[in-house]
């Protein structure tokens, strides 16, 4: 008996050996169809941005949906915003590579492409419908996406400047939202120092943020742009078209810098230290009547858990000049309909698309399965499933960009707009994205040293009394001109004409 | 058989005497081993200053002399001759490194007379003496020349149409700040040596601030300092300066961040004078107080000179440190408004994080030279006086 026992026992032992790995290759049956369900298993794509919380904010959030899907891990690594453009630049230069991939300014993209740095997504655009590239606006699409007829980027965000001011308070006052920067002037004037939130302090007549170092360094030409530019696009507002010269030496560059500088009157008294963040967060709690900055404070002010001016905001262009620079002589001359063929009621709006919107782009020198993982990310988070609800979200950093964005007015007011908000605000941006007269961001090789060295400290300097108007806009001439000189006034030149759509 | 009866009779010759040979080559060789060791032991040493001290300083100096141009495939370290020192010191840099030059007030000229009297007067006393070498002479007019074109310098940045650039500023930092916080140390110092109730509670407390980050001490100034939403907001906004914030101007900015640079350091300053204060020798002070002298008089002359060499190298310590601060005014300020409380240290920082390492490295240049510079006038200047005493 014992010894039957015993055989069969060994019988069984010996059949369970054999049938185990039957038994595994059955059960990892599910496991092997896994990878093909998720494309990019075991992937790791490191996405550099800057410190945020928006921009980096929806990456984090959605990075591990992203994973769910296609099984691609996304670590999104931030800086200092100071610091993006040369992390950037110096990672890929020196051959690191320790990013796979970036969102930052399409301006600064020639930079990386020129030495080839930048992956050409111009195939990958091609053949994903998914992303649907003709949805995205042609502006961000062939213009910030785009360079010398190949996509590098992928769009993310809009970006426009425009003049953000409390409805209820201009209306108790029988004013008209600003027209002109005497208009912003005038009414920041009149509510400074009155309490605009009802909790007895006193509030501040507009909020920009005007610290070095940050995102400031833009709101300049937002002013200047209106009193520069009045012939369309192509005439540009940084150089002369003709000779690169600045066009910094002049009397509308120096009634913009006063405009600037008494803006800072009716601001909050540390406005020099103050980033967007900080002058959005102020505009949203009821602090500020006017406020000049991105998309971003439309769909903040909808927030209800921060926002205390929820439905009484409202925002418009850019405000523009009855007078402009009459380029022979460099002083300003009255708006005919000769020198400002686009003036609205007389007055030449320059709407500036600072910055054009924070993209994706793709480290060449990436593994081939990263850079496709990264590229799925990005087309990933442009899809209009996506990205049309990001956009409606403040926190999110991101303005809208894709023509359903603006004709779908349903987003928004299921975020939370009301429908005569939703208009107002996407009304700006369109009248923004469609002037014939937009000021383009500068986009030649290294306009990082132009704006973020050069005029970001110059400007600060003058705004903290340091320096004068002249010496000001004789520093930002110089500055400019010298590293026009370094690295040759024609390259220079033609990179210029070439943003600006001139052909010899 | 030759080669041995050879070096046999070649050994003999020197006095080696007639021992077995191989135990007087080994005894040559230990000699020689010992008489190495001493090089070998700091061999290690050597080297690590060569790699960490010497070698960098020679690649920063070559990097000052130099451009970064990013090109395809990488980088390239263009050799550009002197054009970053005289970006600083002539060209579109020179605003923001030595500021803008206004003609001096009457004050500042009255300033600027009195520090070249002053040189002019010890170099000719100096010469009077008769005791000069060549040498010595050369690096006397020398330091007349600098010391002079800095307070040519201070007085003219320091005018009303003037702007004071990084290098004003940080000497501004260096001086005012040392001299607040020895002032401030000592009668710390001398406050707990008295018999004071607590005193030992007290040593604890006013070393607190040095054991800090100074990027701690920065974020808490930088609320404090902050007029809309810091502590002292209800003070300000009842004395009616709601709208009003000191560090949006630049001589609020820079006195704040002198303050916060003086909490930190008093501590240090207070530490080593307290432990100079206990050594001194009590024999002295008490035969002075029974020849009638009074407090004062004990302090400036029984007390003073005894602490005197200990504050000498502390001054040092703390001035070759004080030229390098960065981390206060880039928290508390960013070193705005504008450039106003940007430090010479910051300024590198600034230009190197720009990708300009070619000004960047200059700009450090600049700094070890004055350093060096002024840290050796003044060992130079008290040294005689510290033996004197």
């Amino acid at each position: 008996m014992k010894v039957r026992w015993f055989v069969i026992f060994v019988l069984l032992t010996v059949l369970v050996t054999l049938g185990a790995p039957v038994a595994t290759v059955v059960a990892s049956g599910p496991e092997k169809t896994a990878p093909q369900e998720k494309p990019f298993e075991g992937v790791e794509v490191n996405v550099l941005t800057f410190t945020g919380p928006q921009i980096a904010e929806p990456l984090q959030r959605r990075g591990p949906d992203f994973t769910k899907l296609t099984g691609a891990k996304i670590n999104v690594i931030v800086v200092p915003f100071s610091d993006l453009y040369q992390k950037i630049l110096t990672d890929m230069a020196t051959g690191t590579n320790s990013f796979d991939a970036f969102v930052f300014a399409p301006q600064w993209m020639v930079d990386y492409i020129i030495p080839g740095y930048l992956e050409d997504l111009t195939e990958r655009v091609q053949n994903d419908k998914d992303i649907q590239w003709d949805d995205i606006a042609p502006f961000f699409r062939d213009f910030s996406a785009t360079y010398a007829g190949r996509i590098y980027t992928i769009p993310l965000d809009g970006d426009f400047h425009m003049v953000y001011y409390r409805k209820d308070l201009l209306e108790k006052e029988g004013m008209k939202p600003p027209a002109t920067w005497d208009d912003y002037l005038a009414i920041a004037k009149a509510f400074h120092g009155k309490d605009l939130n009802g909790d007895g302090d006193p509030d501040y007549g507009s909020c920009i943020s005007k610290k070095r170092g940050a995102q400031a360094y833009w709101f300049i030409f937002s002013v200047a742009g209106g009193f520069i530019q009045s012939l369309g696009t192509s005439q540009g507002a940084f150089f002369d078209t003709d000779t690169m010269k600045p066009l910094v030496d002049n009397e509308a560059f120096a009634a913009a810098l006063d405009i600037y500088n008494e803006t800072t009157k009716y601001g909050p008294p540390d406005e020099l230290n103050l980033d967007v963040g900080d002058t959005r967060s102020l505009f949203t709690s009821g602090r500020c009547a006017l406020s000049m900055d991105w998309g971003d404070i439309g769909t903040l002010a909808i927030d209800p858990q921060t926002s205390v001016v929820q439905d009484k905001v409202g925002s418009v262009i850019l405000p523009g000049s009855t007078k402009v620079l009459d380029r022979k002589t460099g002083k300003l001359v009255p708006c005919d309909e000769k020198i400002c063929p686009y003036a609205v009621d007389g007055v030449n709006h320059a709407p500036y698309a600072a910055y054009g919107g924070w993209s994706g782009g793709i480290n060449a020198a990436a593994e081939p399965k990263v850079k496709d993982a990264a590229y799925a990310f990005f087309s990933y988070m442009a899809q209009p499933a996506q990205a049309n609800v990001d956009v409606t979200i403040g926190k999110t950093g991101f303005n809208p960009y894709r023509i359903s964005q603006f004709l779908n007015r349903e987003l928004w007011v299921k975020a939370g707009m009301s429908p005569k908000a939703a208009s107002d605000y996407l009304g700006a941006i369109e009248d923004s994205l469609n002037s014939p007269n937009m000021v383009l961001d500068l986009r030649i090789p290294q306009s990082q040293r132009y704006q973020q060295v050069v005029l970001d400290q110059a400007v600060s300097q003058f705004l903290s009394g340091e320096i004068t108007k002249e010496q000001c806009m004789k520093q930002i001439y110089d500055g400019w001109e010298e590293i026009t000189e370094e690295l040759g006034r024609e390259q220079q030149l033609e990179a210029y004409r070439g943003t600006l759509g001139i052909t010899k | 058989m030759t080669t041995e009866r050879v070096s046999r009779s070649a050994l003999t010759e020197v006095g080696i005497g007639t021992e077995a040979p191989t135990s007087v080559v080994l005894r040559h060789v230990g000699t020689r081993v010992e008489r190495m060791a001493g090089n070998v032991f700091i061999l290690p040493a050597v080297l690590v200053v060569l790699f960490l001290s010497i070698f960098p300083l020679f690649l920063s100096l070559s990097l000052s002399l130099s451009r970064l141009k990013f090109v395809k495939g990488g980088f390239e370290i263009k050799f550009v001759g002197l054009a970053n020192y005289h970006k600083l010191l002539f060209g579109s840099e020179q605003n923001h490194f030595l500021g803008v030059l206004g003609s001096p007030s009457l004050l500042g000229w009255l300033f600027f007379l009195g520090v070249m009297a002053f040189l002019i007067w010890r170099l000719v006393r100096y010469i009077r003496a008769g005791s000069s070498s060549v040498v010595s002479l050369v690096g006397r007019v020398l330091t007349v020349v600098l010391l002079g074109s800095i307070a040519w310098l201070l007085a003219h940045t320091l005018s009303p149409e003037g702007r004071p650039g990084t290098v004003v500023v940080t000497l501004l930092y260096v001086f005012i700040g040392i001299a607040v916080q020895y002032a401030l140390g000592l009668l710390l110092a001398m406050l707990t040596t008295q018999r004071l109730p607590a005193r030992r509670f007290f040593r604890v407390v006013f070393l607190l601030p040095m054991m800090i980050t100074p990027v701690g001490i920065a974020y808490t100034f930088r609320m404090m300092t902050d007029t809309d939403k810091g502590p002292f907001q209800p003070i300000w906004q009842a004395l009616g300066l709601g709208l009003y914030s000191w560090v949006n101007d630049p001589w609020g900015a820079r006195t704040a961040v002198i303050i916060s640079d003086i909490w930190q350091w008093t501590p240090f300053m207070y530490i080593v004078l307290l432990a100079a204060l206990e050594g001194q020798s009590v024999e002295l002070m008490e035969a002075a107080l029974v020849d009638g002298a009074n407090r004062w008089q004990v302090f400036w002359h029984i007390t003073l000179p005894q602490i005197l060499p200990v504050s000498t190298t502390l001054i040092l310590i703390r001035m070759i440190e004080a030229f390098k601060i960065v981390d206060l005014p880039n928290v508390l300020t960013n070193g705005g408004p504008g450039t106003a409380t940007e430090s010479m240290t910051l300024h590198a920082f600034i230009a190197w994080r720009t990708l300009d390492l070619g000004g960047s490295a200059a700009i450090a240049y600049m700094l070890l030279f004055l350093v060096t510079f002024l840290s050796m006038s003044y060992v130079n200047i008290l040294r005689r006086r510290v033996v004197e005493v």
